[in-house]
């Protein structure tokens, strides 16, 4: 029997200022699945995330996630949906003024009705889960980069949400760091069969723990496969991006003139 | 040439008055969405937080008391200095209480304060929601599904309102004790006596027409200092100038309020 998929993308478009940022998306999200989003930058990668999140509105299109088209819900129900979903951003994004503990609370004391003791017993699991126990009283100035965002894992799972998604996982990490980052998404998914979104420009880090690939360039969707249909893939610009080389796109004279004399 | 230059004049002008009036639609905004959650928050189950509430009333009003009383004894005296140099000519040295108290009851009292914390709290709520935009905090607000204009603003915007009178009549009575204690002994009064006067001289109606004024003045800081922390674009260097911004527009903002309401309130 075929699932319902947990994150269902339908044509999307997003445009800003006359310019076209995403140019029809269309993607699905199985159940359980990570899905890696590749791309360069000005690929759209962070535009289509953002959509995703939920952050902002689409020109046309739907996003279902878990079912619910998130571009058409009312806010008491997005706010129920938001239970759901977890999002370790790239910076980590914690509250500078909280500390550790506090940061991985939040979530439980907007969306729950715990006792404080019981909060605080789920977020310091969690950090035991991202192996940050003993650092709950620090501030996340204290913290190193692969800390920090390792705390940011910490409370985006800390609503055991049945998505969640990454932002950029290994930037600004060491390749160590970055590495064990990728064996705490693979962790998260085995132990807690999450669906899991990652967006990222980092090779190895993305074959590693992929499903599935997702290429997107100049706001379309190049292909989307494993790991292996996207190694054979004979599209240049998915080989450009596998092997580094540099792209160098027909010169089309007549655009380069109006493009320097701004007519 | 000089028609296409006024043309891109006429052009830049009409940009910056939908600018303007945006701008303007968007403090509205954000003071009727504050007012939504401070009313019907808890009624839907997304409070605004008492804790919070607390916390912006001690850093907008509890630790600004010491510089605003610094200023305010300053602000008395130098009022008791040119009242009585000026009343001088007319041998009217006398009078010189009635002027400190109605000029620091309704105006001096509520434009210091409200200038100081423009300085102070205006641009901690820019600086502090800028940083947060730079560093996608509020987006890390937002799909953890807390609303960033119920978590940061109304809590402040609450403060405020309650926190900016009280301190104003913190203000007055320093500001009156201030030039008291410089024109007393000019005038062969004790301080007693000063007080005396200074009552029977003022009325509550303007000693509330002040607070009133600092009521106004709450709501423009905050909004101002919001949102300009909210539209920061371009890193730790936006963060300053947004924070540059508000202070400025914020004291623009007071002064002119503050001719405007005295006008309408003393017609």
């Amino acid at each position: 029997m075929e699932q319902t998929p947990a994150i269902e993308v339908q044509d999307l478009r997003v445009r800003y200022g006359g310019r076209d940022i995403l140019k029809g998306v269309s993607l699905s999200v199985r159940a359980g699945e990570i899905l890696v989003i590749m791309g360069g930058s000005g690929s759209g990668k962070s535009t289509f995330l953002r959509q995703l999140l939920g952050l902002e509105k689409p020109f046309a299109g739907a996003i279902s996630l878990l079912g619910r088209d998130i571009t058409r819900l009312a806010g008491r129900q997005m706010y129920a949906l938001r239970r759901s979903m977890g999002v370790a951003f790239q910076g980590g994004a914690l509250f500078n003024s909280m500390s550790v503990l506090e940061n991985v609370m939040l979530p439980l004391r907007e969306h729950t009705r715990l006792d404080e003791q019981t909060m605080r017993i789920m977020a310091r699991m969690k950090l035991e889960v991202v192996n940050l126990a003993g650092f709950e009283d620090l501030t996340p100035a204290q913290l190193s980069g692969g800390m920090i965002k390792r705390a940011a894992v910490a409370r985006a799972i800390v609503m055991d949400p049945k998505l969640l998604f990454f932002d950029e996982p290994s930037a600004g990490l060491d390749p160590v760091v970055s590495a064990e980052l990728d064996e705490l998404i693979l962790t998260l998914r085995a132990a807690m069969r999450m669906t899991i979104v990652v967006v990222t420009h980092e090779l190895e880090s993305a074959f590693k723990i992929a499903d599935r690939l997702t290429f997107l360039d100049r706001g379309d969707i190049l292909m989307t496969g494993t790991v292996d249909e996207v190694r054979a893939c004979p599209n240049p610009r998915v080989q450009s991006l596998l092997n580094r080389t540099p792209e160098h796109g027909e010169v089309d004279a007549d655009a380069y003139l109006r493009r320097l004399t701004g007519r | 040439m000089a028609e296409l230059r006024a043309a891109e004049a006429v052009e830049t002008l009409g940009r910056r008055t939908v600018q303007g009036v945006e701008e303007l639609g968007y403090h509205g905004a954000l003071l009727g969405e504050s007012l939504y959650w401070i009313l019907w928050g808890w009624r839907i189950g997304q409070p605004v937080r008492m804790n919070h509430i607390v916390k912006e009333m001690v850093s907008v009003g509890l630790n600004a008391l010491p510089i605003i009383a610094v200023l305010s004894l300053t602000v008395g005296a130098m009022l008791a200095i040119q009242g009585i140099h000026t009343l001088q000519t007319f041998g009217a040295q006398g009078k010189v209480v009635l002027g400190i108290a109605l000029s620091v009851t309704r105006e001096f009292a509520p434009l210091i304060v409200a200038i100081l914390v423009a300085g102070r709290s205006g641009s901690a709520f820019a600086a502090r929601i800028g940083t947060m935009v730079i560093s996608q905090e509020i987006d890390a607000l937002r799909v953890i599904g807390i609303n960033p204009v119920r978590y940061l603003v109304a809590p402040a915007l609450l403060a405020m309102i309650v926190m900016l009178p009280a301190v104003t009549f913190f203000s007055d009575l320093l500001g009156l004790l201030g030039g008291g204690l410089y024109s007393a002994p000019l005038l062969g009064i004790g301080l007693d006596v000063f007080w005396q006067r200074t009552l029977e001289a003022l009325s509550v109606e303007d000693v509330l027409q002040g607070l009133a004024k600092s009521g106004v003045f709450s709501v423009l800081i905050t909004l101002i200092g919001v949102a300009n922390g909210f539209s920061v674009r371009g890193g730790a260097e936006g963060v300053g100038r947004s924070t540059t911004r508000a202070v400025v527009i914020s004291i623009a903002a007071i002064l002119i309020a503050d001719m405007l309401f005295t006008y309408f309130m003393n017609r």
